[in-house]
């Protein structure tokens, strides 16, 4: 059962299949320009796909990287905004959210710092009761304790409320425990996708005597090979391995800039 | 109680460190058997960690024996793992304290009783 399913063509974006359970909550990871934005778009319906179809059960609420909002309406009016041009408004919801990161309603929206206008557009896309939500670089204006419980605060909505998440970053060392599905998009194609814990378990790095065979089976993801020694980042799934290799689990973020380092 | 942390530069999938810590919190004592673990959403909201991963940490713990899950009123602690009672750790860890102060005025870094150690207990080179 999916929540989000789609396959996408659009522009640099080419072929791009996958489909979401609900209750999920998806990292899209790439480099700038691999087309994150362009299959958040998509898949929100602002943008038609070229060929391929998209399909999302329930309500969607999309928070684009630049926020947009009417920059002369004080945070009051966003809410009452919210209300007004939603069929389904959960006012107490959003008013929560900015009571909890204690956002002054009687100001312009122009005069709010950049995380305060994340919290803005947060709440008036919780306000909505999305069934999914996605996020386009969320955190991007956020310092790094409000990163912190921005995320903490969006995972207990999805624990509470049964929403699906999808939301794009750059910072692959924030996800971890974070997103139970990874999503990682290289020059408009999907790289990777899977349950984070699932990759995790399955990428192995063997460290050895320089060598131009890997020492196990399994698809090598990544080698490399110094004077003396090699290194194999290998989807193998398990760290038994004979001396003189030895084998370690990688961080999410070696793994994603392996696969990366393949497809440049 | 126990206060759970994910380590973002661990490269142990999350809902196992999630499971260590459990494990940890037992053998040291600082959960007993009947103790209840915090429910899914309370380890959601103070350690932002998926409710996704909690659940599969504590589907994990039941799976190895060590909690169980009672319809509507939680997740509770069965057993300790392994037999040893945490009462039975206080000589082993005076006996081990000696043994790391022999070690470091021998020369040895931390490093070198890591590797010591886990070359005991991988029983190789004797």
């Amino acid at each position: 059962m999916s929540v989000v399913a789609a396959e996408v063509w659009k522009w640099a974006v080419h072929d791009v299949s996958f489909e979401l359970p609900p209750g999920s909550v998806t990292a899209l990871v790439g480099a700038n320009g691999s087309g994150k934005s362009t299959l958040l778009n998509v898949l929100a319906g602002h943008l038609p796909p070229e060929s391929g179809h998209t399909s999302i059960a329930g309500r969607v609420a999309y928070v684009p990287q630049h926020k947009p909002m009417y920059k002369n309406f004080n945070v009051a009016d966003v809410l009452q905004f919210g209300r007004r041009m939603n069929n389904v408004w959960d006012n107490e919801r959003a008013d929560e959210w900015l009571a909890r990161f204690k956002v002054p309603r009687k100001l312009p929206i122009e005069d709010l710092s950049g995380g305060q206008r994340t919290h803005v557009t947060l709440a008036l896309a919780l306000g909505s009761r999305p069934d999914v939500l996605m996020l386009d670089e969320p955190l991007s204006e956020l310092d790094p304790l409000a990163r912190r419980k921005v995320m903490r605060e969006l995972l207990t909505e999805v624990s509470d409320n049964g929403m699906t998440l999808i939301f794009s970053t750059h910072v692959v060392a924030e996800i971890g425990g974070v997103a139970d599905r990874l999503l990682l998009l290289a020059g408009g194609r999907l790289l990777l996708d899977g349950d984070t814990d699932e990759l995790l378990e399955e990428h192995v790095l063997y460290t050895g005597p320089r060598d131009s065979e890997s020492p196990v089976e399994g698809p090598v993801v990544l080698a490399k090979h110094g004077k003396t020694q090699s290194q194999y980042l290998v989807r193998s799934g398990g760290t038994q391995i004979a001396e003189p290799w030895t084998a370690r689990y990688v961080t999410l973020e070696e793994l994603v800039v392996a696969h990366l380092e393949r497809a440049a | 109680m126990v206060e759970f942390h994910v380590d973002r530069g661990s490269g142990l999938p999350a809902y196992l460190q999630l499971g260590q810590q459990v494990r940890e919190a037992l053998r040291l004592g600082w959960l007993q058997p009947g103790d209840r673990l915090p429910t899914v959403r309370d380890v959601v909201a103070t350690s932002g960690v998926n409710a996704n991963t909690v659940l599969k940490a504590y589907r994990e713990l039941e799976l190895a024996g060590l909690v169980e899950a009672r319809q509507g009123s939680g997740t509770f602690v069965k057993a300790s793992p392994g037999s040893a009672a945490p009462e039975d750790f206080d000589p082993l860890r005076a006996t081990l304290a000696v043994w790391v102060t022999e070690a470091r005025s021998a020369g040895l870094e931390d490093e070198d009783i890591y590797a010591l150690l886990r070359e005991v207990l991988s029983g190789g080179a004797q």
